[in-house]
């Protein structure tokens, strides 16, 4: 059968099962938008391709699919470097096909040229420039593979106009060995010696921490987690990127650890006697200052990625595996720990002391942001998905609300991207039509991709975006108050400048307004009631909070600082 | 830095605790970028680098690096670099295990009636001349790192135009190699 390269294409995206991808067309990747007429994928027509990535990755972190955009040449190219550099961070599978110019163009400063896999470079986990219509499913193919296997991450795919154009004989690789990468060695034998170490260790502790970090997500390995957890009665801190891979209900769940942790999370790993780290890398804002992290630890490490091993922190024992499986091998052992009846009541002890808290609500003044993340939580129904952007609202969104199962949080951890919540919270719905999907964005990162509810609204997708509108960039606001002397450079935004409900309407979504308790109460009611359009909730919130706990930047975990109400005790 | 490690091949350039990566890549296009690319923004260093067409097949190129392993612990370097999907086997080669050789070229402004000095230098470092014009002579020298520190060092008392240094290509002696 004979083909165009831009139908091979196609083909291939629909041989590897995908049944949606997020896109915008330009003069590069014209060829390709044409068999798309004709295709089963549904394309999502984006405003802007940055807003295609995060929609790709928050589609790839709501369902554990591969997520995926198409993009033009050029500046549609490097509009979605942000997101590739996101998902690059957060280990998300993604596959970003971008249009080139032809191939005898190649070099010569063309119209629309840039040079993405070598911007990408350092940022994919690997990418590919096709250089024969013949090699399209076999990079497709190869794209999939790397993108998913080992330790996820995005491939980028970068496709020359010509070659779209040019045709081959269909053919699809059917096994491994004809994608042709003899470098790429992803699956790995489990090392039970290395189990029976770590066993060895587990028996001999007494004061044992589970770090559950986000490889335990991208491994599917909340049910053995579960068990083990259980099985050996040890306390557990998920990340931010783990939030939701154990219940937040569970009693053994200490919460998340860092920068902006639980005060008995963070200091459970900094009196632990072993951690037991779980896909996570020791991350600063996990591990604050560095040589004063859990000084008294040792570590058993597992991950998928052997150059994450004594990266940040020496291991004692390293364990190179999936978390599913090391995770069935270790509780196969049969191992406990030592008698953990006192380490649990120092633990109690410190979740009873400072528990997460802030004021109450006072109808004189603003509202408070923690409230409105709490309130949202109570009035949703189980299950449901929450997004956020970077900064302030998003660690209230990771204490406040309550993640019961994988999947239901969506954020952008290790690059921090301002403006990830709302296409992310799009690309959510669209993998998860069946769930609730809300936004807990801020002022600001609102501003940054808000127009991709044009999409969401064109294209039918129901997501509800709270802003909590304080008028400021908050968490730089927060540090200026704190380290700056109260100095606060360039970041205030003005809480009616835009008008965030004309701005929604525009938009064709519904648009809210809350300055009060009980217009937030109905607001959210309104908003869970509508179940067609996007809604937009403008949530007047009080510019003065600042999230506690808090280890400020180079300190040590052992100086957390936690909400003033408690500092007393 | 400690007692700094002995062993042969010492170049002034080249801090003690250098290490030698002999790594098999696919040879196609943007590979060495890849390699260099990820020492860049990782922050490890690369003293040399010597790229060419591997033994085995066409399919395959060998780039043979010296690393610095007091900036950057080994084990990082080694395992970056193996997650490259280009890279399909990296062998570490500790100095002392290693067979080095490097290739020094130099262009020295002398006349002919004034030639016995550099003859002598020549004669005596194993190197030879390669070219010959009346106001210049081209030296070559195939050997050890040290040799070639050595010879470049009694080149500094002649009028050199021109220097150049390949970098070391390396194999492990045998029954020597740890493959990664």
């Amino acid at each position: 059968m004979q083909l165009t390269g831009a139908q091979a294409l196609i083909k291939s995206l629909e041989t590897e099962g995908v049944e949606v991808v997020f896109g915008l067309p330009g003069g590069a990747i014209l060829p390709v938008y044409d068999p798309i007429i004709d295709s089963s994928i549904r394309h999502i027509l984006v405003r802007h391709e940055q807003g295609a990535g995060h929609m790709a990755e928050g589609y790839a972190l709501a369902t554990g699919k591969p997520g995926v955009a198409i993009v033009t040449s050029g500046p549609g190219a490097t509009n979605i470097v942000t997101p590739i550099a996101n998902a690059y961070m957060d280990s998300t599978p993604l596959v970003v096909i971008t249009g080139q110019v032809a191939s005898g163009s190649i070099g010569t400063d063309a119209f629309q040229e840039c040079d993405i896999t070598g911007i990408t470079q350092g940022i994919t986990k690997h990418n590919f420039l096709i250089r024969s219509a013949h090699d399209i499913p076999r990079a497709v193919a190869a794209a999939f593979y790397i993108a998913t296997t080992g330790r996820p991450g995005p491939v980028l795919v970068d496709l020359p106009k010509d070659i779209a154009q040019s045709t081959m004989e269909w053919w699809y690789p059917s096994s491994v060995e004809e994608l042709d990468l003899p470098g790429y060695r992803p699956l790995v034998d489990l090392d039970l010696e290395r189990i029976a170490e770590a066993a060895e260790l587990i028996a001999a502790s007494e004061r044992p921490v589970l770090y559950v970090g986000g490889g335990t997500l991208k491994s599917r390995a909340s049910a053995q987690l579960l068990a083990f957890a259980e099985r050996t009665g040890i306390p557990v801190v998920t990340t931010l990127m783990a939030r939701g891979a154990f219940p937040d209900s569970h009693r053994q769940h200490l919460g998340m650890p860092g920068m902006h942790g639980m005060y008995a999370a963070v200091t459970a790993m900094q009196k632990a006697d072993l951690l037991i780290s779980l896909g996570a890398r020791f991350d600063d804002r996990v591990t604050g200052k560095i040589p004063a992290f859990a000084p008294l630890a040792k570590i058993i490490h597992v991950d998928i990625d052997k150059a994450e091993f004594n990266k940040v922190r020496r291991v004692d024992v390293a364990v190179r595996s999936s978390i599913d499986r090391a995770l069935e091998a270790l509780d196969a052992t049969g191992v406990v720990a030592q008698d953990l009846e006192v380490w649990w009541k120092e633990i109690d002890t410190w979740r009873e002391t400072y528990p997460l808290v802030y004021d109450e609500s006072d109808d004189e003044k603003l509202l408070r942001p923690q409230l409105v993340v709490e309130s949202i939580y109570k009035a949703s129904a189980p299950g449901t998905i929450v997004s956020s952007g970077v900064g302030q609202h998003q660690m209230w969104a990771s204490q406040f609300w309550g993640f019961e199962e994988p999947g239901t949080w969506i954020n952008s951890g290790g690059a921090g991207t301002m403006g990830f919540g709302v296409p992310a919270a799009i690309g959510a719905k669209v993998g998860r039509p069946d769930r609730t999907v809300w936004c807990i964005d801020g002022d600001g990162c609102f501003q940054m991709t808000a127009q991709e509810l044009v999409t969401a609204r064109s294209e039918g997708i129901p997501v509800k975006i709270a802003i909590l509108n304080n008028a400021y960039l908050g968490m730089v606001r927060q540090w200026q108050e704190m380290f700056y002397e109260e100095r606060y450079s360039e970041v205030y935004l003005d809480a009616d400048l835009p008008d965030y409900v004309k701005w929604a309407e525009s938009m064709g979504c519904v648009g809210l307004r809350a300055r009060t308790v009980a217009e937030m109460h109905e607001a959210i009611r309104i908003a869970n009631d509508i179940n067609d359009v996007p809604v937009v909730i403008d949530f007047r919130t009080d510019s003065s909070e600042k999230v506690f706990p808090m280890v400020a930047a180079g300190a040590s975990n052992d100086d957390i600082m936690v909400h003033p109400s408690q500092r007393e005790k | 830095m400690n007692a700094p490690e002995p062993f042969l091949g010492v170049t002034e350039h080249t801090p003690v605790r250098h290490h030698i990566l002999s790594v098999l890549v696919e040879n196609k296009a943007g590979v060495l970028s890849r390699v260099a690319g990820l020492f860049a923004r990782r922050g490890f260093n690369i003293y040399s680098l010597a790229v060419a067409p591997a033994e085995s097949s066409a399919k395959f190129s060998r780039i043979t690096m010296v690393v610095d392993a007091e900036t950057t612990p080994l084990e990082q370097i080694v395992e970056q670099l193996d997650k490259l999907v280009n890279v399909v086997a990296i062998t570490d080669i500790a100095p002392k295990d290693a067979v080095e050789r490097e290739l020094l070229l130099a262009t020295i402004r002398t006349e002919v009636n004034s030639r016995t000095p550099l003859s002598d230098v020549v004669a005596n470092s194993g190197a030879a001349i390669v070219d010959v014009d009346a106001h210049s002579i081209t030296v070559m020298l195939a050997g050890t790192p040290k040799a070639c520190d050595l010879l470049e060092a009694q080149l500094e008392e002649f009028d050199t135009i021109e220097l150049h240094r390949t970098g070391r290509v390396a194999v492990p002696r045998l029954g020597t190699s740890a493959s990664a």
